[in-house]
């Protein structure tokens, strides 16, 4: 093993590991792809690198200048790690409605967290950095959900990756947040082997959202309609909290994947797709690990209780 | 024609007398829609826009399948199928 001289250097080159055994066809492989062996702990530090590199690259960020950045906690973690590294100040506009464990981690990479209202979940997050940042100036509005730099580091990483580890895969499906992962990964598999499907899966996130005034409010990713979002997927799909849980479970106990309850929604998407097919081979993106979820109850006692402990928790 | 369920989130749910899902006749995605604003005509501004097409900030799935990626509106919808909508919220 090489000895790494920062732990940005450990960003990325993820390992991919076969749980077919969680396969509902004989027929069908299924790959995760761990994003939760980042150095941050989730996909989402490859995301942050790219967009930090790219605004030093235009000069944008000097040392001691202020970032802020609305985050439901990953995209915030991978930030902080780095910022602290490099000497900037990071601001996270944070919905309340996250668990208490990303909170703390944001805390303990000394993260100033400005809290948005709960009930309007990520949407008010967004709002609220942006008018912070239209308000200052003087500080940098990195803005994943429009940053290029944020799709280009899936294209020019993960996706790769995938195609070189799994040259014969089928079919891809991913959850969507920014749709960064979804939009780059996708792309270059496209380009590369464009018999390759690609599948979204989310969570009913918008039928708890009490701040929303009308579906006016609603919000879909700059980055979604940039990178032709509606052309490139192939499908898209509700995973309901109840399917997150039963599969992130499954992943725990049946492969020994300690997994974040994302990863378990793409793992039910991924079961899905697979009893359709004949044959083929699914790589989905495990986002994290289940480390930050804890509190919820999620990964013990009853399924009903456990869903009943997530209640309007973000954990896409 | 068939009967299905639309599931309706929070922000809409004033306007269809507090319920959680109400049940719809129809043969396709399009038509329950119609059905359901004819039966609660403050719904229309909220989901289509004066073409008549799902607003952008609108999802709506058939059995969780977002019809943007099935055939949309002429999606087709059999008997005990459930219709959701939902606002598009971010993530990340």
């Amino acid at each position: 093993m090489a000895v790494y001289s920062s732990v940005l250097d450990l960003i990325g080159r993820t390992p991919i590991v076969d749980v077919s055994q969680l396969s509902p066809n004989p027929g069908v492989r299924i790959l995760a792809k761990l994003e939760g062996a980042n150095p941050g702990g989730s996909v989402k530090d490859r995301i942050a690198l790219a967009m930090i590199l790219a605004a030093e690259k235009d000069g944008t960020l000097r040392r001691g200048i202020t970032i802020i950045e609305p985050s439901s906690g990953n995209t915030g973690i991978g930030l902080a790690m780095i910022c602290r590294q490099r000497g900037y100040k990071l601001k996270i506009v944070l919905p309340q409605s996250v668990t208490v464990e990303r909170r703390q981690v944001l805390e303990a990479y000394g993260v100033e967290i400005i809290s948005s209202p709960g009930g309007e979940g990520s949407n008010g997050a967004v709002r609220l950095a942006q008018q912070l940042a239209d308000e200052h100036p003087e500080w940098v509005f990195l803005y994943q959900y429009a940053n290029n730099a944020n799709p280009t580091a899936h294209y020019e990483t993960t996706g790769p990756e995938i195609l070189d580890d799994v040259p014969d895969i089928t079919h891809f499906v991913a959850g969507l947040g920014t749709s960064g992962t979804l939009m780059g990964v996708g792309s270059y598999l496209k380009q590369n082997k464009p018999a390759v499907k690609v599948y979204a899966v989310e969570p009913p996130a918008g039928e708890q959202v009490q701040g929303l005034r009308s579906l006016h409010d609603g919000f879909v990713p700059p980055v979604f309609d940039k990178w032709g979002g509606i052309e490139l997927l192939d499908g898209k799909r509700i995973v309901r909290p109840s399917e997150s849980l039963t599969w992130t479970r499954r992943l725990v106990a049946e492969a020994g994947i300690f997994a974040g309850i994302s990863s378990g929604a793409a793992l039910a998407g991924s079961a899905k797709i697979a009893e359709q097919l004949d044959e083929g081979t699914i790589v989905f993106v495990s986002s994290d690990g289940a480390w930050k979820y804890l509190s919820t109850g999620a990964y013990s006692g009853s399924i009903d209780e456990a869903i009943e402990g997530l209640g309007n928790v973000i954990y896409f | 024609m068939s009967t299905v369920s639309v599931r309706l989130p929070t922000v809409l749910r004033p306007a269809v007398n507090g319920q959680t899902s109400v049940e719809v006749a129809g043969a396709t995605v399009g038509e329950v829609v119609d059905g359901l604003i004819s039966k609660y005509p403050s719904l229309e501004s909220n989901l289509v826009d004066d073409d008549g097409h799902v607003r952008k900030f609108v999802n709506v799935y058939v059995n969780d399948e977002d019809i943007r990626f099935l055939a949309q509106l002429a999606t087709a919808v059999a008997d005990g199928d459930e219709v959701a909508i939902l606002p598009a919220v971010a993530g990340g």
